[in-house]
Parts: C-alpha cells; structure tokens; sequence
C-alpha cells in the first residue's frame, strides 16, 4: 500500500493510470459491441458526433466509437504480442551474453548491434509487402518482436555483468547452485523492474510501427486497429472534408496511449531507482 | 599502433560484418517468406488489366525471375546477388521501367541527405545545449518547464509532429509551404534564389524532425550532465574555486558530451526512419517519397535498392563518427 | 611556543547539519555539532576518526564551502586574512571563489577520475590558476606551475599528459603541488594519503611537510589512520559523531589519550615487538542521523557510567594544549 501511496505521489504516474484504465476500459467495452467490426453499412454514413453515435460514424458506415474499442484491442493486443515475446527473447539474449561472456557474449551482441543500426523500418516494410495476405495480429507481433529485442538485450545483459560480480553471485556457484537457478532465483528479482519498463517501451514502440505500417496500407486493413482506422480516414480525406470526428478519435486515443505508456514507465523506473528518486525528492 | 589495433581494426571488422549481416536478411527476407514475389508481381500486373499473350506472360515471368536472382539454388543466387551489388548495381525499377534504381535513387538521395543533415545537426546541437544548461540548473524554473514538454514530446513519433505541423501551416497560417522540395518548375542552379527556395521548402519537414530529435537530446543532455556534475573532477574545480563558465564549458558540457556522440551514432537508424517517414507526410522528394511510391506500387525491387543503399549509409555514417570519437577523447587515443 | 602562535582559523560552535526532506519526512544528519577549533599558523593539524563521523563534512565547512542538502545551522568561522579576523561564513559565492587557490586550498583524494579526463594536466593547472590570477598569457600561468613542479621534484612532463595517464601517487602529487601553486595561508587535504599504498604514501608525507616548511602555512587534513597522524601531525583533534572529543599535540595524544575512544584508536595500532592482537573499538559508529542520548560514544564505552547516557560532557582543558570531553575525565579532574 505504501509503495501505491508514494508512485501516486508522482504526477506522471496518476494521470497514466487513469489514461491506461480508461484505455483498458475501451478495450474490454469491444466484446460489448453491438456491431461486427468487420461489416460495413451497420449505420448511416459520415454522421457528426451524436447521442446515437457518440464519436459519429465514417464513410464505411461503421459506429466510429465501437470501431475504436476494437481498435484499441487489437493494438493493445499486437504491442502485447511484440512486447512479451520480444521480452522472452531479450532475456535470454541478455542472460545468456552476460553470464557466459567470451565469444557467446560477442556473437549475440554483435546481432543485437547490427538490429540497432540497420533501419529496421525498411525491413518491416520488405518484409510486411512480402506477406501482406497473411498478415493478422499474431503476425505482425511477431514480426515486431523478431527484431524489437536488441537494446532491451543489452540493458538486461549490463545489468547481468554488474549482478555477478557481487558476492552472493559467488557464493551461489560455491555452494553448488546450478547456471539456470541462480539466474531465476538470484537475478530476477533485481531484473525485474529494468524488464517490465523495457516491456513497456517495446508495447509503446510497436503501437507505433504498427500505426505507421498501416499508414502506409502495408498491413490488413480489415482488422480495426488504431493505425488502420486512420489509414481510412485519411484515404477518404476526412481533414478535407471537415469530418474531425473521425480523424480524431484514432489520433487522440494513440497520442494518449503513447504519453500515458511513457509516463507509466518512466514514473515506475524512478521509483525503482533511489538514485533518481532522492533527486526528485531533492529537487 | 595500440590505438590502430584496439580501435581502429575492431571497428572497421565490425563495419563489414554489420553491413553483411543486413545484406544478407534483405537477400533472405524474399526467399523465408512464403509469397513468390514474381507471381505476386504477374498477378498485380494482371489485375491492372494487362492483357498479353500467355506466350508473353511466360516471358515476363522468367525474366523476373532472372531479375530476382531467384535462379539456381540458394547459394548460386546469394553468391549472384552480392556480384551484383559489389558492382553497385541494384537492377531495374518495374514501375517504371526502364528507369534503374540506381538513377532513381541518386535523384532523390541529395533531398533527403539535405533534410537528414540540417535537422540532425540543429536538434543535437540546440538540444544538447539546452539539456546540458537545464541540467546544470535543474532547480531554475526554465529547465523544469522544459523538462515538463519533454516528457510530453519525446513518447510521441515522429509523423505526429509532422501532421501537427501540417495541419496548423496548412490551415492555420500559411508561413511555409507544405508540400515539395522547391517551387514548381525551379530550376536547379546554385543561385542564392534557388537555396533559398530549397531551404523555405525544408523548413517544416525539418522542423517536424528537429521537434523530436531536441527533445530526446534534451533529456538525455540533461541527465547526463547532473551525473557528471556529481563526479570529482568537478567537485575537485568548484573547490579548487574555478570560474563558474569554466566548469560549465571545460569540465560539465565538454564531458557531457562524449556519451551524446556515441548516443547520435546509434540514433542514426532511428532518425532516419523518422525522416523517410516526414517525407512522406510532406511530400517531399527524397527517399521517402520514392518508398512510399515504390511500396504503392508494389516495386520490390526499388525497395531492395532503397533498403541496401540505407544500411550501407546507415552504417558508413556511424563508422566516421567513431572514428572521429578519439579526436574528443584523449582515453582512446592514448592507452 | 604555543602562546607566540598566531590563529589563523577559527570556528565557535560550529554546526552544520545535512537536511533531508524523504518523502515528507525530515531527516536530519548531524555531521558537525558545535565544534570549537582554534588553528595556528605554521602547523599541521590533522582530524582523526572512523569513517562516517563527519571528517569529510567537517573539513568541507572548515573550507566554507556549504552545499545544500548540507547547511550551515549554527556557529561562526573566521579566517585571519590580512591579520584581521574575518567571519568567512557571510561571504558570497563570489568572495568565497576568490579565497580558495589564493588563501586557502583544497587537496582531493587523488582518485581516478579527479582530473577532467578529457584535458591534459597543462589544462587544469590553466583553470585553477587563471580563475585567480590576471595574467597576460597561459604561459605564465606554465611558469608558475613548473617553478613548482620543479621544487617539488616531479616530472616536468607532468603538465603535458592525461590524467589517465598518471599513476596515483603522481596524481596526488600533482594535487599536493596544484594546492600550493599560489601559496595559499591555509591548505586542507582530505584523505591525501588513504588511496595509496604505503611506500607511496610516505612520500606524499614527506612532499606535505615539506611544502609545509617551505611555504612556514597551515595544513589541515583528515585521515582515518592513525599512523599517518603520527607521521605528519604537530596536533591531532579526535572526532567522534559531529564532535572533537580530545585534542592536543601529537606526542601527548599518543602518550596520554584520555578519551577511551582515543585510547582504543591507539591501542588498535601495531607497536615495534608487542605481538599480541590488536584491539579495535567495539560496536560501530552511531547514526548521524540518530544520535544516542548523553555522550555518544556512551553505547560503546568499557567505563560507561549513568551520567554519561545522560548529559553530554563539557570539553575541558587538562593543560593549555590539551582538550577532552570525557565524564571520566571531568570527575578526575575538577575532585
């Protein structure tokens, strides 16, 4: 209780709160829905914002807030996919490096090197065009996760370097605890915090991508996520024509779940860390 | 010879093996997955309404497939692919044919270079100065408003910027123009006109990157500098009773700094998908407009062009700005 | 001797408290509590105890430089400058600066990143100095740091390498040397001598004292060893929880140590023949932050008796030079 007391304490940490409940809100609303988010023509076209339609309708005729319930379903679900296997990847990546060292240790950070400098975005693009008719939400976490792990990898494997030099590191092999043991029980907890924020940055970066992707018309453009639903808007040129409401809400939401995520994060990583902690309580 | 051993041969193995190792995933990434490349392009063709003869379809397809590289198996196509590329060249465009890629990308690589350089250059440099400064200052006013509009700024992407900032010079007012390199039917010369008319076009675009890219400068300027603040070196010159603008520039900023270079190198990836990305939005003419056709064209093979050419880029930019990295730090070239 | 002796500093219950505001509660560390010291001119006077009892923020407030979270909450430090006594704790940042280097100067622990890595020796000497003195040129600024160099038998190439690549004990030389460049009246070394190893750390004994006797100033250091104390020292003052506990010349402090925390400080030294174990003081050092009632040596004292956990002792003279604060000291001496 105490720890929730002094996170709230933190601005940064209400407000992404009580923007990602309400995100998760909108999410859980989808199953809710009275309409197919795959059929077009449920509801009149292209009506403003109403009682009837709380945030309007689109050019599809689809209800725009149902839509983006479903929307931020599936992009919560992508970023989740992209996030968690990208995780198990980067820790194992990270673990591994770090506590072998030698030429395993080269091997895979030099991969993990070469994803951070080579431009990932173009690869996506290749790779997205290449499989574009199998492309569902599943897919595409993964595709993001393959290469989304490299630097979470790296942080991870730093801390690992730091963990074994300490003692209990030591005493841990002298008293004979295997490899895989000692890297659960004794290093985990002190990972733990640097990985959940990792994860969040990863569910935050391929919210992103998958929105710029989708822009772009490179992935399935009939499943609602918020990057395809301003795909539509845009293609039907709804700044021209004055329907705000439909550009909007896919805006809005997206520029709320990304502040939200980073504020999360970095609130809950400077809690962890007493370092910047007794600065902020300093200053 | 330390130094050439130590730094110079790592970084320069290191070099090489990176750009193999993105070759060789853009060379995988058609054969992995399971779409034919060749008969996606014969069905987009068809569905365009091409109507040839089937013997002229047979043709098409088998000289796709030599475009491709996608005879023989797998180690005689890898071993053609990289005898092409070595020969620096990167084949034809299918839309539109018989332009090369090579052209088309030497068209529109000077637009992007440009863009990439004038806003790199001017968030590092304004970010880091100003992140530097509100670090040494946390406790003044400024540098806690600053911080506040980082926090809000640096989760963003980097297109929201560039729509925000469409929206309100298309709309709102109309200070730049919002779409193109330079005027309609200027004529390339190298007239103070002609800059000026290049520089007024790149004003938004670059702005949109510069928004972002001084952003994440900022704050880490700023975290980096209260680290070095606390270190004793510093401590040793406020006692050893040195100038305030001494410490600040000598000691604080200058040390500050040397992470912020490796920082810019590996940010390089990242900056410039950010920049093909504004390009987009903008319409302006350099690589990312050239994508964005190619991938609405469904032209794989500029995209190949446009992919190699960004990691060999990619990867020459961060191999000087290593091995400039000793010039600002006697501990490498000195060991 | 003593009465010919001019003071040079002096403090009058001096208190100086780090505040810490932790989550809405505060903390307060009591680093120094009411410290009484009078320094003479022509001494070296040393500040002896266990790491954590305030050496380190004593010798900060002796050098009137007060950093929050740390403040200044009680009492008055002079300085004589010009044969005037001026209370020093008054002064802006501005007087403050132009004091240290010229008046007084500070000698780091000569770690490893106490020199800004990124300048060459030449570099610092040029900030130190030329904060504090007009000069036409760095060369001059070279000239006074090679004179000194030079008396001092260091390396003349001293000034034209890294600090990286120095070995520690030349670079606590050349802080030693640094320190004494302007021939300051008073120069305060915290722990010059800790971080090295013993062959080395006599002749940074022997460059103090023999800059001491050179420039006839006053050097006042803290070390947590004993034997260096003895090596260096004309007076010691033993500092236990904030407070000198006992202060006299070197020779009676290890003579006669009246306070059983000195005497436990002492018998811990090996002696010339004597094999039996050595003692060191039981328990630890209490919190700073949390401070026993009474005498706060009072929890790990062997005569330990009733009034001690109650009232904090007077400091007494036993004779003109020698200072105690001790309950059973106290009862001896006053019947």
């Amino acid at each position: 209780m105490k720890v929730l007391r002094d996170l709230f304490r933190d601005y940064r940490f209400t407000v992404s709160f009580v923007v990602l409940v309400f995100i998760v809100t909108m999410a859980v609303l989808s199953f809710f829905s009275p309409y197919d988010p795959t059929l077009w023509h449920v509801v009149p076209r292209d009506m403003p914002p109403s009682s009837e339609y709380v945030m309007g309708t689109d050019s599809n005729g689809q209800d725009i807030f149902w839509q983006a319930t479903f929307a931020v379903r599936n992009s919560l679900i992508i970023s989740l996919i992209s996030g968690i296997v990208s995780r198990v990847i980067a820790i194992l990546v990270g673990m591994i490096a770090g506590y072998k060292g030698g030429n395993i240790d080269r091997v895979l950070m030099f991969i993990g090197d070469s994803l951070l400098v080579i431009p990932l975005f173009l690869i996506f693009v290749m790779l997205a065009m290449m499989i574009r008719e199998h492309m569902n939400l599943v897919t595409l976490g993964l595709m993001l996760a393959v290469f989304g792990w490299a630097w979470d990898a790296r942080l991870i494997r730093s801390m690992v370097l730091s963990l074994r030099e300490r003692d209990f590191t030591m005493t841990a092999i002298l008293s004979g605890t295997g490899t895989l043991k000692l890297v659960i029980r004794e290093y985990m907890p002190f990972t733990t915090p640097l990985i959940f924020s990792t994860l969040i940055n990863n569910m935050s970066w391929a919210i992103g991508l998958e929105i710029t992707l989708a822009i772009l018309g490179l992935v399935n453009l009939n499943i609602p996520t918020l990057g395809t639903m301003l795909n539509w808007a845009l293609f039907y040129q709804s700044i021209l024509l004055g329907r705000w409401w439909w550009i909007l809400t896919p805006v809005i939401l997206s520029l709320l779940v990304f502040i939200a995520l980073y504020w999360f994060s970095v609130s809950i990583s400077e809690y962890l860390d007493p370092r910047t902690r007794i600065q902020r309580v300093g200053a | 010879m330390t130094f050439v051993k130590r730094y110079l041969i790592p970084r320069l193995i290191q070099y090489f093996l990176v750009i193999w190792l993105g070759i060789t995933v853009v060379f995988l990434i058609p054969r992995l997955t399971p779409s034919d490349p060749v008969m996606k392009m014969v069905d987009q063709m068809r569905a365009r309404g091409s109507t040839l003869e089937p013997g002229a379809m047979d043709d098409i397809i088998e000289d796709l497939t030599q475009m491709y590289g996608l005879e023989g198996s797998w180690l005689e196509q890898y071993g053609d692919f990289w005898a092409r590329l070595v020969q620096g060249d990167f084949g034809v465009s299918f839309f539109q044919f018989p332009a090369r890629v090579n052209d088309l990308i030497a068209v529109a690589l000077p637009w992007t270079l440009g863009l990439l350089l004038m806003s790199t250059a001017i968030s590092w440099t304004v970010g880091n100065i100003v992140g530097g400064l509100a670090g040494y200052y946390t406790r003044r006013r400024w540098s806690r408003v600053l911080d506040s509009v980082a926090m809000v700024v640096r989760p963003l992407p980097y297109y929201v910027f560039a729509f925000i900032l469409l929206l309100l010079f298309a709309y709102v007012v109309r200070w730049f123009p919002i779409t193109g390199g330079a005027s309609l039917g200027a004529i390339p010369t190298f007239t103070w006109d002609y800059i000026k008319d290049v520089l007024w076009h790149s004003a938004l675009p670059a702005l949109s990157l510069v928004i972002l890219g001084g952003a994440i400068n900022f704050q880490v300027m700023k975290l980096l500098v209260q680290n070095v603040n606390a270190e004793s070196y510093v401590q040793y010159a406020k006692l050893g009773g040195v100038t305030e603008n001494r410490i600040v520039g000598k000691y604080i900023i200058r040390n500050a700094m040397l992470p912020q270079i490796t920082g810019l190198a590996l940010s390089f990836g990242q900056i410039f998908s950010g920049a093909i990305i504004t390009e987009i939005v903008f319409g302006y003419p350099g690589l990312g407009m050239l994508l964005f056709r190619a991938i609405t064209n469904g032209d794989y093979n500029l995209i190949m062009g446009i992919t190699i050419l960004s990691i060999i880029g990619i990867t020459t930019a961060i191999l000087i700005l290593d091995l400039t990295y000793p010039l600002f730090d006697p501990r490498v070239r000195y060991t | 001797m003593a009465e010919s002796k001019q003071v040079v500093l002096r403090t009058e219950h001096l208190k100086s408290f780090y505040i810490l505001d932790m989550q809405g509660t505060q903390k307060v560390v009591k680093a120094v509590n009411d410290v009484n010291l009078e320094i003479y001119e022509n001494e070296i006077y040393s500040i002896a105890g266990e790491s954590g009892c305030g050496k380190t923020t004593l010798l900060k407030t002796l050098f009137n430089e007060i950093v929050p979270p740390q403040r200044l909450v009680d009492g008055k430090l002079y300085y004589r400058i010009n044969s005037e006594e001026v209370d020093v704790t008054t002064f802006s940042a501005e007087e403050k600066r132009k004091l240290r280097m010229e008046y007084i100067s500070y000698i780091p622990q000569g770690s490893m990143s106490v020199f800004n890595p990124v300048i060459k020796i030449k570099g610092t000497y040029e900030d130190f100095i030329g904060s504090h003195v007009e000069v036409k040129n760095r060369d001059e600024i070279f000239a006074i740091a090679r004179e000194r160099i030079q008396e001092l038998g260091l390396p003349k190439n001293v000034l034209d390498v890294y600090p990286h690549q120095l070995s520690g004990g030349m670079r606590q030389r050349v802080t030693i040397a640094l320190a004494s460049s302007l021939n300051p009246q008073i120069m305060i070394g915290d722990e010059p001598t800790t971080a090295l190893d013993v062959v080395v750390q006599r002749g940074v004994i022997q460059m103090l004292k023999d800059i001491q006797k050179k420039l006839k100033n006053t050097i006042i250091m803290v070390t947590h060893d004993m034997g260096v104390h003895a090596n260096i020292a004309d007076r010691i003052g033993i500092m236990y929880a904030g407070k000198i506990v006992e202060e006299a010349p070197t020779e009676k402090i290890f003579d006669m140590p009246l306070h059983p925390y000195t005497q436990f400080l002492i018998n811990s030294l090996p002696k010339f023949g004597d094999k039996t174990m050595r003692e060191s003081v039981p328990g630890s050092p209490p919190s700073l932050a949390d401070l026993p009632t009474g005498c706060p040596f009072h929890p790990r004292c062997p005569h330990v008796k009733d009034i001690c956990r109650e009232k904090m002792p007077e400091t007494i003279k036993v004779d003109a030079e020698h200072k105690v604060a001790c309950w059973l000291v106290e009862e001896e001496f006053n019947g």
